[in-house]
């Protein structure tokens, strides 16, 4: 895959580097002290300290990590069930990510060390195969936003579901809480970075709310380092020219319309309610539960279970602060203090998409400024 | 949020098909996606294709920022 | 929250932070007697322990396998029994002269595989020139393990001047490392995942370094070595800064990857810097000598041997990265167990 080299070229790196500094310097004779660009999603974070692309952009240009990582906003409760389900010798299969991330008192990682049956599965399909062969009870953890949903769905309409599995779903949609970002949080942006492949299944046209409702200069990238720089320099562009608009620079993968059939198969499978954030709160039409047509597969129903509502952060911690792009890992007291990734307090970080496990592994800008290296 | 890699369709059987990410072969569910050709590039989540990649698109878009960064070499 | 006994978990054992702070707490801290005259002893935590006797150190070192599966494409669980351990006594500089192994199998464990386990662990060690000098064998009930375990204690003599511990980096330095990383890890994780490794090309990179220690000792000028096994370059990077109280400074785009293995990390999310290498040194030598050391390796064989960094003053213990874009990341030592992730 030839092209996904030049999406990694050090040179063309470069030179973006220097366009950003160019574009950043001019903004800066324009008065603008201070540039905010959210990239919302958890797997963009990941792009942007793993290649250390903090490191390389001007000091007056934040970017923010938004609450797109469907692993931190899990509500407490929900894990708290699972590890109960587990702990009576229901088999949980769960994703990697779900599986060390704290619930009120301890993870599925912990309750594994009790003796709890808990199991990784690298996708639903595993779930379902591994369900089969076992014949034991088992429940698939189902997290995840748009683009994990019509994975799940995909089996169901399909009946190929074995009759000892059923589904405890925290899935989430993520418009609702980027309004509600826009909305609520006290940070005006200058830019969003929005999601690349939760857009392959919605399509370009989730986003152009953005632009039209709120005028934020909008991109949807891709998660090579250089799809994040284009990203940032054609929103410093228009911000520079003084318009927004989205501007799909995954146009490799992102049609406006998105995946018509993954998106009917999601519909005919799931409906959508009101959905709790952790560390956000009660955000409307934001969630996806089970059609009655499907309330067989549902935990919830079948174990007549209740989510309780779980300690979601422990006090102190600005967890909810920081998945709201309100506030950085570093302005945490806790932050690699009490809570670090060996010793987690918050959802933040545990998660390896949260923004201050990233910030803890990979190292915030703060923490490199301290190094001279050049 | 949601990790995708890019992958080659080698093999397809009914909803199953087989990618190659570059040596590793992985059976995964290809139902999410219309008329999958073998040879076509994907993006795979979660162990199921969601979307085909086009890339004549990621060409023109690394040609369109090539040029916009001579443009504006100029002006510096 | 009542209280509740603490227990042990799979990541107190995966080499990571967790690891490093159980074993202080838990041992370390309360040994009194934890070494013999000036000899490398308990605390130091390297990758061998020595006796100093006359001009020469014996060294000493001891580690259990419990790789599953047992067999894997490059090697079994007898070969890396050998290796693991004659490892850990090349990279102080020492010439690994015997081993002893102790061996608990389960009961039904099938007759055939352990013939083939104990023929590779004594063609390995043969090859290696090391005397299979002694050993224990026990069987215990069926389901009271998993399989097979063995342990193998090897020891190994060096002079005095040519002692090499992985604390002696100094300011300067350059950081070697001897081939591709993560082939090992990458391969026993692709296994326990349920990857048909058959059709690829993954296959662990169990070997013995001792030729290839021997090479790089030849011209001098090296001040510290380890070898990246479990935790990977990440853990073996970050031990030997925060020993040597320096600060290493990497460049990705030289730290040797094969493009299989590079995809399969990406495909699960997981970073190579933290998957074992089993065949493989990290280097620290002085920067006059380091480039001779690696076209040595190179002309032996050793093909992907290559400097990936170097050693500055700076923040003590921190290991960095130059990415292949020009920014930079901190290498943190490994957390917790490696687990692939879909966001």
């Amino acid at each position: 895959m030839k092209f996904i080299s030049s999406y990694r070229d050090p040179k063309l790196a470069k030179r973006l580097h220097e366009l950003i500094d160019q574009l950043v310097s001019r903004l800066e004779r324009q008065g603008v002290s201070r540039i905010k660009i959210m990239n919302f999603c958890g797997t963009h974070e990941h792009t942007i300290t793993y290649y250390g692309i903090r490191s390389l952009v001007p000091s007056s240009l934040d970017l923010i990590a938004g609450p797109g990582c469907p692993v931190c906003i899990v509500p407490a409760g929900y894990i708290d069930t699972a590890i109960k389900l587990a702990m009576e010798g229901v088999t949980i299969y769960t994703y990697g990510d779900m599986y060390r991330v704290p619930g009120s008192y301890e993870s599925l990682a912990q309750a594994r060390a009790k003796g709890a049956n808990v199991k990784v599965v690298y996708g639903f399909m595993d779930a379902v195969r591994l369900a089969r062969n076992e014949k034991k009870e088992a429940v698939f953890f189902g997290v995840g936003f748009e683009t994990t949903q019509p994975t799940l769905a995909s089996w169901m309409v399909r009946d190929a579901i074995p009759e000892n599995l059923k589904l405890l779903l925290a899935l989430r949609l993520t418009p609702p809480v980027m309004r509600y970002v826009l909305r609520k949080s006290r940070v005006d942006l200058d830019g969003v970075i929005a999601p690349g492949h939760v857009s392959t299944i919605t399509g370009a046209k989730a986003w152009v709310f953005l632009s039209k409702e709120f005028n934020v200069p909008t991109v949807i990238a891709g998660f090579e380092p250089l799809d994040v720089l284009i990203a940032i320099a054609e929103i410093l562009r228009q911000k520079l020219h003084g318009y927004s608009r989205l501007y799909n620079e995954y146009g490799r993968v992102v049609t406006w319309d998105g995946n018509l059939r993954a998106q009917e198969i999601t519909d005919k499978v799931f409906e959508v309610t009101d959905g709790y954030w952790r560390g956000i709160g009660l955000i409307p039409s934001s969630s996806l539960r089970l059609r009655d047509k499907y309330a067989s597969l549902d935990a919830i129903d079948v174990y007549g279970l209740k989510i309780e509502k779980g300690i979601d952060t422990r006090s102190g911690c600005k967890c909810n602060k920081v998945i709201l792009g309100e506030a950085k890992p570093t302005d945490c007291p806790f932050f690699m203090k009490a809570c670090t990734p060996a010793h987690p307090l918050g959802p933040c970080m545990v998660s390896s998409e949260g923004t201050c496990h990233i910030w803890a592994k990979y190292g915030g800008r703060l923490l490199l400024e301290k190094f001279e290296l050049e | 949020m949601c990790l995708g890699v890019p992958a080659r369709v080698i093999k397809i059987n009914g909803d199953i098909a087989t990618v190659d990410y570059g040596g590793i072969m992985k059976d995964v569910d290809a139902f999410l996606v219309p008329n999958l050709k073998v040879g076509d590039y994907v993006i795979v989540h979660a162990g199921a294709i969601i979307a085909k990649i086009n890339e004549k698109e990621a060409m023109e878009m690394m040609k369109a920022w090539s040029s916009i960064m001579e443009e504006l070499k100029g002006e510096i | 929250m009542m209280h509740e006994r603490k227990l042990i978990s799979l990541s107190h054992g995966a080499g990571g932070k967790e690891m490093g702070e159980l074993l202080r707490e838990l041992i370390i801290s309360k040994v009194k007697m934890s070494g013999f005259e000036e000899g490398i002893g308990l605390e130091d935590m390297d990758d061998s322990s020595t006796i100093p006797l006359g001009d020469i150190h014996v060294t000493v070192t001891t580690d259990s396998y419990t790789v599953n599966p047992v067999f894997f494409p490059g090697g079994d669980i007898g070969k890396l029994a050998v290796t693991g351990t004659i490892n850990d006594l090349a990279v102080m500089g020492a010439r690994p002269l015997a081993i002893v192994d102790a061996m608990v199998v389960e009961e039904g464990f099938p007759m055939d595989d352990l013939k083939r386990i104990v023929s590779s662990m004594i063609h390995t060690a043969e090859g290696e020139g090391v005397a299979l000098i002694g050993g224990d064998f026990k069987v215990m009930p069926r389901k009271s393990l998993d399989k097979i375990i063995i342990t193998t204690s090897g020891i190994g003599i060096v002079s005095r001047e040519a002692l090499i511990t992985d604390s002696g980096l100094r300011p300067g330095d350059k950081i070697i490392v001897t081939g591709t990383i993560g082939e090992h890890g990458a391969t026993i994780l692709a296994l326990q995942s349920g990857i048909d490794v058959g059709g690829t090309s993954l296959r662990s990179d169990c070997a013995s370094i001792v030729e290839a220690m021997k090479i790089a000792l030849e011209l001098g000028g090296v001040h510290a070595a380890k070898d990246p096994t479990r935790g990977g370059l990440a853990m073996a990077l970050n031990e030997m800064a925060r020993k040597s109280k320096v600060m290493i400074v990497l460049e990705e785009e030289k730290i040797p990857i094969r493009d299989e293995v590079r995809m399969y990390c990406e495909m699960l999310g997981i970073d190579p810097l933290y998957l074992a290498c089993e065949g493989r040194a990290v280097i620290g030598a002085s920067s006059e000598v380091a480039d001779d050391i690696v076209q040595k390796l190179n002309k032996a064989g050793y093909k992907d041997a290559t400097v990936i960094g170097e050693v500055r003053k700076g923040r003590e213990g921190y290991v960095l990265l130059r990415t292949v874009v020009g920014g930079i990341r901190i290498v943190e030592p490994p957390t917790g167990e490696l687990v692939p992730r879909i966001c």
